[in-house]
């Protein structure tokens, strides 16, 4: 065979070229299986739920208690540190505009329950620098804590007080651990998901399970024939600080 | 001529001395692969003692699969992965399922992540079977 200089040359850079790219090749071929949701999983357009404060009434403590232990949330006994995905608070504070000085006493000293609003218009998720948080195509306001820096701008712009830093690591304060879930990490923000993981196989929220009398009503707001939607359409319903312009997804009926 | 040639060479010696020296230390030493145990309730019951994909991927690009696992978990919300060597399902889990298999989490992934010095930050809030136990 006769080879002249050109050719042995052509051959020579094709050659160097294929032994640079090889490499890229392990890197390029990534994972190969396919995705899918679950079998059984529960999916909406836009998930909301309906506190219906008379009926949960006594639901309340085993509604936090349900959540907290399920997504091992540190029980940090100090209002500055604390951690929390759902809590109660008084009339006053959760519903701050419609507040007067003749309210009566009951109302004023009931116990509220609250929880992330999951907003229409989030204003954590429009301020998180690093996309951590996100509206999901279900309308749940995510975190992934994969990628929070702890910066807490969520937290300074969160008009609900629905989000908690971990100002230690939490492990110490959660008293058993639950190990299908992770903990979180000292230096990372978090809050309800309404559910996320627990919808992927097809359970109701934590707390929608521990309110045994309805006093917890979810569903899809997109649908007309949803439970909620149902609930919404009878009776009077209000939202936490309407004014703001977040439109919450959690309704209550007071 | 010749200059201080013995005080050359002597500190030729010591130069050759001290830059060898890490590999004389190291001699015979030689860096012994991890034994990697497999020896796992959950691993034992399989009735093909096979990983999720291939070993050879698995080896090289088990940190790229979890990578897009979480991605796909916690972004689009997909939850289970259809594997393609077989597929087979699996729910799209760390400590769920990666760790259901490898439950010898120490005799495994950190046997091998010690010798390649990688250190995982995941069990901060991922949690290790050793921490239940
Ligand atoms: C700051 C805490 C934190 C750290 C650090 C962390 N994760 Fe996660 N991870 C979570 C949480 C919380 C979820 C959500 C779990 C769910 O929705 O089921 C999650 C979900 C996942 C999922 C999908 C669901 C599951 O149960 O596994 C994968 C895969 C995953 N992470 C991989 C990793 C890997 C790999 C690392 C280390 C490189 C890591 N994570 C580090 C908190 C963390
Ligand atoms: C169904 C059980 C099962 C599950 C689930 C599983 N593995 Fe494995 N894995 C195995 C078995 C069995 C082998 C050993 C194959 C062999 O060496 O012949 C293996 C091999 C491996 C290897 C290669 C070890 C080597 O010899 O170099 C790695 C790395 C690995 N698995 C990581 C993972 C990770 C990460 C996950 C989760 C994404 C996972 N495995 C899920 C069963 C499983
Ligand atoms: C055969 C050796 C081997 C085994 C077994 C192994 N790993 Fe790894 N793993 C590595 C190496 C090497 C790296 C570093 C790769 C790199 O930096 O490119 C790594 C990296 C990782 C990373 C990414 C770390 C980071 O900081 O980005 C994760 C997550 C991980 N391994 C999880 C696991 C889990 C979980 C298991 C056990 C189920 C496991 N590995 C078993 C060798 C192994």
């Amino acid at each position: 065979m006769d080879i002249n200089r050109r050719k042995f040359l052509k051959a020579g850079g094709v050659l160097a070229l294929g032994l640079s790219i090889a490499p890229a090749k392990s890197v390029l071929a990534g994972v190969k299986g396919k995705y899918a949701p679950g079998p059984n999983a529960l999916t909406a357009k836009n998930w909301a739920m309906v506190v219906d404060m008379n009926k949960l009434e006594k639901d309340v403590e085993a509604c936090t208690m349900a959540c907290h232990k399920e997504h091992n949330v540190p029980n940090i006994d100090n209002k500055k540190e604390e951690v929390k995905w759902i809590w109660t608070d008084k009339y006053g504070h959760l519903f701050h505009d419609n507040k007067h000085d003749f309210m009566n006493k009951e109302m004023e000293h009931r116990h509220f329950l609250a929880l992330c609003n999951q907003c229409e218009n989030p204003v954590c998720v429009r301020v998180c620098p690093t996309k951590a948080t996100f509206k999901n195509k279900e309308g749940i306001i995510m975190m992934d804590y994969h990628r929070c820096i702890g910066c807490r701008y969520c937290m300074a712009g969160c008009p609900y007080g629905a989000r908690s830093f971990n100002f230690k690591d939490p492990r110490p304060y959660i008293e058993e651990i639950n190990p299908n879930y992770p903990t979180r990490t000292k230096g990372v923000v978090e809050k309800c998901n309404f559910c996320s993981e627990r919808l992927a196989k097809g359970l109701l929220p934590a707390c929608v399970e521990a309110s045994t009398n309805g006093g917890l009503v979810f569903g899809d707001l997109d649908d007309p024939n949803s439970e909620v939607r149902k609930v919404l359409d009878t009776q009077f319903t209000v939202q936490r600080k309407p004014s703001l312009g977040t439109k919450p997804k959690v309704f209550y009926i007071l | 001529m010749m200059y201080n040639s013995r005080n050359i060479i002597i500190g030729l010696i010591i130069f050759v001395g001290i830059f060898t020296f890490p590999f004389v230390l190291g001699a015979g030493k030689a860096n012994e692969a991890p034994k990697l145990s497999l020896d796992t309730p959950k691993i034992n019951e399989l009735i093909k003692k096979e990983p999720i994909e291939t070993v050879e991927f698995m080896r090289n690009n088990h940190m790229q699969l979890l990578s897009d696992w979480k991605v796909a978990v916690v972004r689009d919300g997909n939850r289970v992965y259809v594997s393609q060597k077989d597929g087979q399902e699996y729910d799209m889990s760390l400590q769920n399922t990666c760790l259901d298999c490898h439950s010898n989490k120490e005799q495994f992934c950190d046997a091998c992540h010690t010798y390649a010095e990688v250190e995982p930050n995941c069990w901060d809030c991922h949690v290790a079977p050793e921490v239940i136990r």
